[in-house]
């Protein structure tokens, strides 16, 4: 996952290929989620001011292990990329506002209120009273400030950068007063608040040193001591043992409160185990070894569900990851093999694309690759996204006679094969195959390349499905464009079109049919181009929606993409574990871990 | 039973089982390919000749098995539908030994009738087993006819003429035996193109595991031909001036035979498991052509584990192959040391 992002350069914070071998998620659709209230009331505990937020209130103590399937890289947010850092890190360190992940809407955190000017230009956010560190030091507005110079400097590398240039410039911070902070874009930016998500208040009284001395990306490895180390999350760093587990221990000063005004988070601490497999995650969390399991594969998640205990399985909902198959559109020159390019002409056609599309029956994927725990895709946003989804845009179904028809339109015919079946060639007589690799260590898309292949059989194409290792599939479809097709799914962090930028705009690393144009190739391209750089600058939600829209239906008209299905998202939690209530954005189960409670106290202390 | 009778029970045996995958088209109900979307992870169905309601039937029927509600896996036999079983029936088409085009089957039904199950994709699980094994066995037997060929040349060769061609060829075999084949496939897997019909990667597998296993018998056979050339009828022909390619013809290969023919029986088995091996990690024949390595690759998966007993079946279809081999194996091992016995006298 890793390499991955540090091909596509930074954009990675925001977009994921989601490699993994799980999916599903989503949250109880009709249930009513305890969300944050948006007021910050006063807490009269020496001008502290705590953030109430509503909710079953917990009891103090006990601890909750949870499997992670690969040990984190570092806890510095800084070059935090894949996704068990991220995991961890989202529990230990705070931002300015926040995005709920249960509500997708914005809500405050570090900063108790913000302004937006008129103009839409210049933020003004104010911190909140009595703010600590989780080692007691006491934050002000120098940390803030510190804090963006850091993300802003070039040489530090921070994953983070892209997304504070709006429009061509880095944006711009100031101090207002003791409190207050003010900053400046170049374009109005139409995703608004929504850019403090995710960007951590680093500590500047530890971190200043290593700054100056151009070693801040080296910082927070996981070996760090626990004193070297804060942040402003529910948790802080207690003990690292390599290859074993990550332990994380309450933070004594944290900003959110209960209802009653009890301080959270309830839990003491959190454990993170090291379990590499899928297959040994669930057996660990059968055990009663784990409380907490998320990113399962429907088939893991049916298994549990059949044999549930004392556990509670819950479905989310489909999740923001999409899976999709892809062309290889790019301009391969005049060297390229003489196959290749004749390969490249069926795929240029959109009648093919069409025709392809609609052959392949998603109903067929969703129920035999997510075991009817998913939905069927035909646009690239998924229903877990309802905010921003074309509603316009449905499954029409598969539908064989009209791919035979486009396939004629655009000059294939059936002729007879050796074997009796009938083959499709084109207009020069040659049969129609081509391979389709896909990643070997996700079965999920395996399936679901194996089920496309019998689909097109039925259209007389000849589809090989090749298995390949993650790297050298991203090296194929990146660097050195030897594939015809790829099966492949992308997860975005939010429900907004932003972080897809990278995916749409023909010059991204990510536009993965024909990656970093210098400039589109096609005409749709380059209004896909327009519609989304304008969005980028609307603040106005109606009309930035109506520009996605129609970002939606081009890329449903020319299918670059064949957008295939979207997961559920599947988790499941020991009974004993109050206010779980997993959602489809990440951290799935993990977004209230202040809220989270052990119901059964005194049985837990004994493990 | 003397050993010879044993041999042949033990022949015909393995003879049979061969014939029944060499016709697995007219043994298989269904194209191993076709997938019925509709009945993923179907269990075994069962064949019945007394009705729900205590009639008989001389011809056996098997109910429909439908999904339960809301479940995507569970099936129930829906006691309304009998599927009766028509004997010797048209049906989907194949080739008998890869030549003969035929449609007629064993058994044909008028609705999916699954004797082992299906797997993920709805495919029927006992036309895979058949199909998967013509591909698996033919890799056994192609392979084992492949090293043990190239073995019988050079350990002949190193026998006979030894010196420093005996040195040479020795030690490149020590070579091959320390070997890591598994990554020497992996190496050529990367170098040929992405994607290789299912025709050639079986032919790739085949030849890969048939090359890097000469090593162990040229060097028995070697050692058969150090001893035989010494003998004494041996000594008696050169001494009548026969050549060196006629001694090794006439006198000395057949001397061998009794251990290549063990080795055989051993070999086939090991090569059957190699082509597993290497189905299993995605190496060898691609989907959807079945093999009994790609049946057993989807164990890999605990929920199959746990949820679908049906799919341990191809391994247990493996058994009886497996055990044939290795009776034969010992029986003929036995066979020789019997003759050697015989000879002994004579030799003296």
């Amino acid at each position: 996952m890793s390499e991955w992002r540090g091909k596509w350069a930074q954009c990675g914070a925001v977009v994921a290929v989601v490699a993994i071998l799980c999916c599903g998620l989503f949250v109880c659709r009709a249930e009513s989620f305890p969300a944050p209230s948006a007021q910050a009331s006063a807490h009269e505990n020496e001008k502290e001011e705590l953030l109430r937020v509503a909710g079953e209130s917990g009891r103090r103590g006990g601890r909750i292990v949870i499997a992670l399937k690969a040990e984190p890289k570092t806890l510095n947010p800084l070059t935090a990329a894949d996704t068990p850092s991220r995991e961890v890190i989202s529990t230990m360190q705070g931002d300015l506002v926040h995005i709920n992940r249960a509500t997708q809407l914005t809500e405050p955190a570090l900063a108790k209120s913000w302004k937006i000017s008129a103009d839409g230009l210049q933020y003004t956010l104010t911190l909140r009273q009595g703010l600590k560190f989780s080692d007691g030091h006491p934050v002000d507005i120098e940390d803030v400030l510190f804090t963006f110079r850091v993300y802003l400097d070039e040489a530090v590398h921070a994953t983070q950068r892209d997304l504070l240039i709006v429009g061509g410039k880095p944006i711009t911070v100031r101090k207002v007063d003791a409190q207050t902070v003010a900053f400046t874009f170049a374009k109005p930016y139409g995703v608004g608040e929504r850019i403090f998500d995710g960007l951590a208040i680093l500590p500047r009284h530890l971190l200043e040193t290593a700054y100056k001395e151009g070693k801040l990306g080296q910082s927070g490895a996981l070996g760090t001591a626990a004193n070297q180390w804060a942040g402003l999350g529910a948790f802080r760093l207690k003990e690292y043992v390599a290859g074993q587990r990550l332990v994380l221990e309450r933070n004594p000063h944290y900003w959110k409160a209960d209802e009653q005004g009890n301080r959270l988070p309830y839990l003491d601490e959190i454990v993170f185990l090291f379990v590499p497999s899928a297959d040994a995650q669930v057996l660990r969390f059968q055990s009663g070894e784990t409380d907490m399991i998320s990113r399962l594969g429907a088939e893991n998640f049916s298994v549990l569900s059949r044999q549930a205990r004392d556990y509670t399985m819950a479905d989310a909902g489909p999740g923001l990851e999409y899976n999709f198959l892809f062309f290889n559109l790019n301009d391969l020159g005049e060297k390229a093999p003489a196959e290749m390019l004749r390969k490249q002409s069926w795929f240029r056609s959109e009648k093919f694309r069409q025709a392809v599309s609609l052959a392949i029956d998603r109903e067929a994927i969703v129920r035999l690759v997510y075991q009817g725990r998913g939905a069927a895709l035909w646009g690239p946003v998924t229903p877990g996204n309802a905010r921003w989804a074309n509603a316009a845009i449905r499954y029409p179904g598969r539908s064989l006679d009209k791919s035979r028809q486009l396939l004629a339109e655009a000059g294939f015919r059936s002729a007879n094969g050796d074997n009796g079946e009938p083959k499709l060639v084109d207009a020069d007589g040659k049969p129609v195959e081509f391979s389709i690799i896909t990643s070997s260590s996700n079965a999920d898309r395996a399936k679901m390349a194996a089920l496309i292949q019998d689909d097109l059989k039925q259209l007389g194409m000849r589809a090989q499905v090749v298995p390949l290792e993650l790297r050298s599939l991203i090296d194929r479809v990146t660097q050195t464009k030897e594939y015809d097709t790829c099966v492949l799914g992308i997860a975005s962090f939010d429900a907004d079109p932003n972080p897809e930028m990278n995916v749409w705009l023909s010059s991204g690393g990510m536009h993965l049919w024909n990656p970093s144009q210098k400039h589109a190739a096609t005409n749709w391209e380059a209004e896909i181009d327009r519609l989304m750089e304008q969005q980028l600058t609307v603040t106005n939600t109606a009309e930035r929606k109506k520009l996605y829209d129609r970002v939606q239906e081009i890329l449903v008209e020319h299918q670059p993409m064949i957008f295939l299905a979207s997961p559920d998202i599947l988790v499941g939690a020991k009974k004993s574990i109050g206010n779980f209530h997993p959602v489809v954005l990440e951290p799935y189960a993990l977004w209230n871990v202040e809220q989270l409670y052990q119901r059964n106290g005194a049985e837990n202390a004994r493990r | 039973m003397s050993t010879r009778s044993r041999l042949i029970i033990c022949a015909v045996v393995l003879g049979a089982l061969h014939l029944g995958v060499a016709c697995a088209g007219f043994f298989a109900p269904y194209d191993p390919a076709a997938q019925d979307r509709e009945h993923p992870y179907a269990p075994p169905m069962r064949l019945h000749f007394v009705d729900a309601r205590g009639g008989i039937h001389l011809r056996p029927f098997a109910y429909a098995q439908e999904l339960r509600t809301g479940s995507f896996d569970q099936y129930e036999e829906n006691t309304a539908r009998a599927i009766p079983m028509r004997f010797f029936a048209r049906g989907a088409s194949y080739r008998v030994l890869g030549v003969l085009p035929l449609r007629w089957h064993l058994f044909g039904t008028d609705a999916p009738v699954y004797l082992l199950g299906t797997d993920g994709y709805g495919r029927d699980l006992l036309s895979r087993v058949l199909f998967g094994g013509q591909v698996s066995l033919l890799a056994g037997l192609i392979g084992a006819g492949l090293t043990l060929s190239i073995g019988l040349c050079i350990g002949a060769a190193a026998g006979f003429w030894g010196g420093w061609k005996d040195e040479v060829l020795m030690r490149v075999a020590e070579l091959f035996l320390a070997l890591p084949w598994i990554y020497l496939l992996f190496a050529m897997r990367a170098f040929l193109p992405l994607a290789v019909p299912p025709l050639k990667a079986f032919l790739l597998v085949v030849v890969v595991i048939g090359a890097v296993g000469w090593a162990r018998p040229a060097r028995m056979v070697r050692g058969i031909v150090l001893s035989a050339k010494e003998r004494n009828f041996v000594r008696a022909a050169r001494g009548f001036g026969a050549t060196g390619g006629y001694l090794l013809r006439r006198h000395i290969l057949p001397e061998t035979g009794s251990v290549v023919l063990t080795q055989a029986a051993v070999l086939v088995p090991q090569f059957v498991l190699a082509e597993m091996t290497l189905s299993f990690l995605g190496l060898g024949v691609p989907e959807p052509v079945p093999s009994w390595g790609n049946l057993l690759a989807s164990l890999q998966h605990y929920n199959v584990l746990v949820s679908y007993w049906w799919m341990y079946l191809p391994a247990l279809v493996m058994v009886p192959f497996f055990l044939g081999y290795l009776v034969l194996a010992s029986l003929l091992q036995g066979s020789s040391r019997a003759t050697k016995i015989e000879e002994a006298p004579v030799e003296v």
